[in-house]
């Protein structure tokens, strides 16, 4: 049984790498002009779901610390963007930052009572959170900003250009531009962010705590930094989600969405940046494909691969990509 | 007399590396034969290998038997019982409840029942002791019951590992007596690791001597008693 | 008075449940220092077995003693094949696989037994006897049920050489082995214990609750906070958090916060114990040292 920690990011992008996004980055440009609405949206939503699980990454992947209640910093996000856009008629894109910024707050104030807590015992306590989500959601004397159980519904964005060299742009496919350029960004600045200082520290931190603490490493600090980061990230996306499904309600935020985004990491990739495109897209479009077999069949089959990927492919499917590539060039 | 346990070119080792490299060791029945060395010399974990608490390479017969491929319940099974280096006490339970455990493989009730009598004539502490929990016993009496817990399995081998550490010498002194006592009477075949060379080489019949992890002398204790080298190194003299 | 002596009784009933399913957790912490996260989902599973069997004409105790036997097997089953190579991996692929294991049998309820809302047998009869009016012939029966249970455990674990050998492989598997115990076998075994004693608060829940999938997961919440204030290594501890728990959410929900936020007084409680006193009431401190 393998450990997932040979995952590391890589310090500077070899020549073939940078093709490789820009051609990644050419094809996502050229898509939606191809698909429908309806697919328009589900890659939009395979953006945000990346941008959560880079989140969850940061936190599980690279700062080791267990989180299934992931979902909690989706409501959040989703949440304070349908406030501020259904009671305050502020612009969509204005309330990414907003909502960023406080969950960058509240995941540090999260990260505090963790730092006491060590794998079983936080990922405990993050499962409690997760489970007693969609009350707290429902519940009566917030109902008044949160909508109860009805939720908020929000205006969809209407897209700022109509058309773009003769091509027709929607609102669909508008926001699946803002969500292309947002998942860019905030890749982005996480790619800088781990390959440096931070990553180095926390990746110590996760493997040999009490040798990163004794070299100086301000364990605590980074630790709490990376729950802030990490929950900044997932409520981004978790607003990104609103705005794009134009609607927040409790039951969408069920312990079963923590879940979903730990699947997602698993198959994707622990650790890895692009693991994370990768399992974003399995979360959106499996359920499409399994849901036809049965309400109950995309739930097995997460289970199943679960328990599979730990056994077989602990480094999720960009790992086993990277671990056939590297045998394929013929790697000793 | 006849060879109980035989180490045929046995090598054993933690993770990737060996402590103990190609040891043959006879083990005859009925006797008394100690392994000395100093501080991590690999005595230890020959025991440990003959239990196959760690992995090992080479041939290890009991009785005949293969102990190779054997996991460590089924060797205690064949009549094995080794008194751990740190005694391994179930600390939380009762002393009386450690014997229970270390008869928890036999069958005949009423023999369990003597032989416990047994245990507590030999160790009278013990008896006095019985309810108490075991980890707020002290370092001798702790010994005892981990002695009279491995005996209680009636092996055929019995393997002590350093059960003079950290123990006053007459205790020691009184331990080592009923061991001579147990082998005499009882006719346990006893393997001892020891560090007290001179009272280990008092008790024995065969003595083997490991440095850093290989066989440097072996033969009747007599013999290794007087050895020059032996007595500068190991006896102080 | 009489409300507030059936709000008790109901607290006591359902905290019976609540101690039978944090035994069950403290059981396979003790002895693999693992928290199954799909403890819930392994009892709903177990009661759906019972009402299949109910269904078709089975008469409730055989179906009862039935799924005991097959939850006990199921448990050993899954140890032995699923948890058990997984035994010494890190903890997040533990933790991974434990909700894989939760996942896979709530989804394998909706797949087979559908979604819908199912009624689910008791077996006392309607009117409490004696005329009482404060509580249910059911959580009369539950508390029964339950202290049967916790009787039978304590005499196993206390008076039997099976019991004994298993307390010793969570005390100190090391040991064990040296005294002949097949430590393997006891995890599964300890493991089999879990499912069944699960499998028993699931159908004593269910008639209360309904039978569905997701029955089991806010229960579950209450029987960690129930382990973790009694403390997660103490068997005893976890038997008394259970009604603690169950009396305290019974009356909190009943005289000050109404039945909404109760979860989230589940979750106060499991922050409040993990970061104020991890080792809770009666579980050991552990000092770990550098």
């Amino acid at each position: 049984m393998t450990t997932m920690n040979n995952a590391s990011t890589a310090s500077s992008l070899s020549l073939k790498t940078v093709v490789w996004i820009a051609l990644l980055l050419m094809a996502a440009c050229v898509l939606p002009f191809f698909v429908s609405n309806y697919s328009v949206f589900q890659f939009s939503m395979v953006l945000s779901y990346a941008i959560a699980l880079v989140g969850l990454n940061i936190l599980t992947g690279y700062s080791g610390q267990i989180s299934l209640g992931h979902g909690a910093f989706l409501a959040i996000g989703a949440y304070t963007t349908a406030i501020l856009m259904d009671r305050y008629d502020m612009p969509y894109w204005v309330t990414l930052p907003i909502s960023g910024a406080l969950c960058l707050v509240v995941g540090f104030l999260f990260g505090l009572p963790a730092l006491r807590l060590e794998g079983h015992y936080l990922a405990l306590a993050t499962f409690a959170l997760a489970v007693a989500l969609p009350q707290l959601l429902k519940f009566k004397h917030l109902e008044e900003w949160t909508g109860g159980v009805q939720g908020i519904v929000i205006m969809k964005p209407d897209p700022w250009i109509t058309s773009f060299a003769g091509l027709s742009i929607n609102s669909d496919r508008w926001l699946y531009f803002f969500s292309l350029l947002v998942a860019l960004i905030m890749f982005l600045l996480a790619w800088n962010m781990l390959r440096g200082r931070i990553g180095r520290a926390l990746m110590a931190i996760r493997d040999q705590p009490i040798a990163a603490a004794s070299m100086g490493i301000n364990t605590p600090f980074y630790k709490s930094l990376a729950f802030g980061v990490s929950a900044l990230y997932t409520g981004v996306a978790g607003s990104l989600s609103a705005i794009l499904v134009a609607f927040v309600a409790p039951d969408s935020f069920t312990v079963f969405l923590s879940i979903t985004l730990l699947v997602g990491m698993v198959i994707g990739g622990v650790a890895t940046l692009p693991g994370a495109l990768f399992g974003a897209a399995f979360v959106q479009f499996i359920p499409n494909v399994a849901d036809q077999i049965s309400k109950a069949a995309p739930w097995a089959i997460y289970g199943v691969l679960l328990i599979g990927f730990m056994y077989v492919m602990p480094s999720g499917i960009y790992g086993a990509v990277r671990l056939a590539w590297a045998k394929l060039r013929g790697s000793p | 007399m006849s060879t109980l346990l035989e180490l045929t070119d046995l090598s054993a080792g933690y993770g990737a590396s060996d402590v103990i490299h190609g040891l043959n060791m006879k083990i005859e029945e009925g006797s008394i034969t100690t392994l000395l060395g100093s501080n991590g010399a690999g005595k230890t974990s020959t025991l440990r290998a003959i239990c196959k608490m760690i992995r090992t390479r080479g041939q290890m017969v009991f009785e005949g038997k293969r102990l190779d491929g054997l996991s460590t319940e089924e060797i205690v099974r064949l009549g094995v019982a080794h008194v751990p280096d740190g005694r391994g006490t179930f600390t939380s339970m009762s002393a009386e409840e450690n014997l229970r455990l270390g008869s928890y493989t036999r069958k005949d009730k009423r023999a369990v029942a003597e032989d416990q009598e047994r245990m507590f004539h030999y160790f009278p502490r013990l008896k006095e002791r019985r309810q108490q929990q075991a980890g707020t016993l002290s370092g001798g009496e702790q010994q005892m019951l981990a002695i009279a817990r491995a005996l209680m399995l009636r092996p055929r081998l019995l393997l002590l590992d350093e059960p003079s550490f950290g123990l006053a010498p007459l205790i020691v002194k009184e331990i080592f007596g009923i061991m001579r006592t147990i082998n005499e009477t009882e006719k346990v075949t006893i393997l001892l690791v020891e560090q007290n060379a001179a009272m280990a080489l008092d008790l024995a019949h065969q003595a083997y001597l490991i440095e850093t992890g290989r066989l440097a002398m072996s033969g009747p204790a007599e013999q290794l008693k007087q050895d020059e080298a032996v007595r500068r190194a190991y006896l102080g003299y | 008075m009489e409300t507030f002596l059936h709000q008790l009784v109901a607290g006591i009933a359902t905290g019976g449940v609540y101690a039978s399913l944090a035994l069950a957790l403290v059981m396979i912490y003790q002895s693999t220092h693992h928290i199954n996260f799909a403890q819930g989902e392994l009892a709903m599973f177990a009661t759906y077995m019972a009402w299949s069997m109910v269904n078709a004409g089975v008469p409730y105790w055989i179906a009862f003693f039935s799924t005991i036997l097959l939850a006990f097997v199921l448990g050993v089953l899954l140890q032995k094949i699923i948890i058990q190579p997984v035994q010494n991996a890190p903890v997040l692929s533990v933790v991974v696989v434990f909700i894989g294991l939760l996942v896979i049998f709530n989804s394998l309820a909706g797949w087979i037994f559908s979604y819908t809302i199912k009624s689910f047998p008791s077996p006392f009869p309607k009117e409490a006897p004696f005329g009482i009016k404060f509580m249910s012939a059911h959580e009369l029966g539950s508390i029964g049920v339950t202290l049967v249970l916790l009787l039978f455990l304590f005499g196993f674990f206390r008076y039997t050489p099976l019991g004994l050998a298993m307390r010793a492989a969570a005390q100190n598997p090391v040991s064990s082995r040296l005294v002949g115990i097949r430590v393997g076998w006891m995890l599964a075994l300890g493991w089999g214990l879990a499912a069944a004693i699960g499998s028993t608060a699931g159908m004593m829940i269910a008639p209360v609750v309904f039978l569905e999938p997701n029955m089991m997961s806010g229960i579950l919440l209450y029987a960690f906070a129930a382990a973790l204030v009694g403390g997660i290594d103490s068997p005893g501890g976890a038997v008394f958090g259970g009604f603690l728990v169950g009396i305290l959410e019974n009356l909190l929900g009943a005289y000050l916060i109404g039945t909404e936020l109760k979860l989230s007084v589940a979750l106060l409680l499991i922050v409040a114990v993990l970061t104020i006193r991890p080792a809770g009431l009666f579980g050991k401190v552990i000092v770990t040292r550098v």
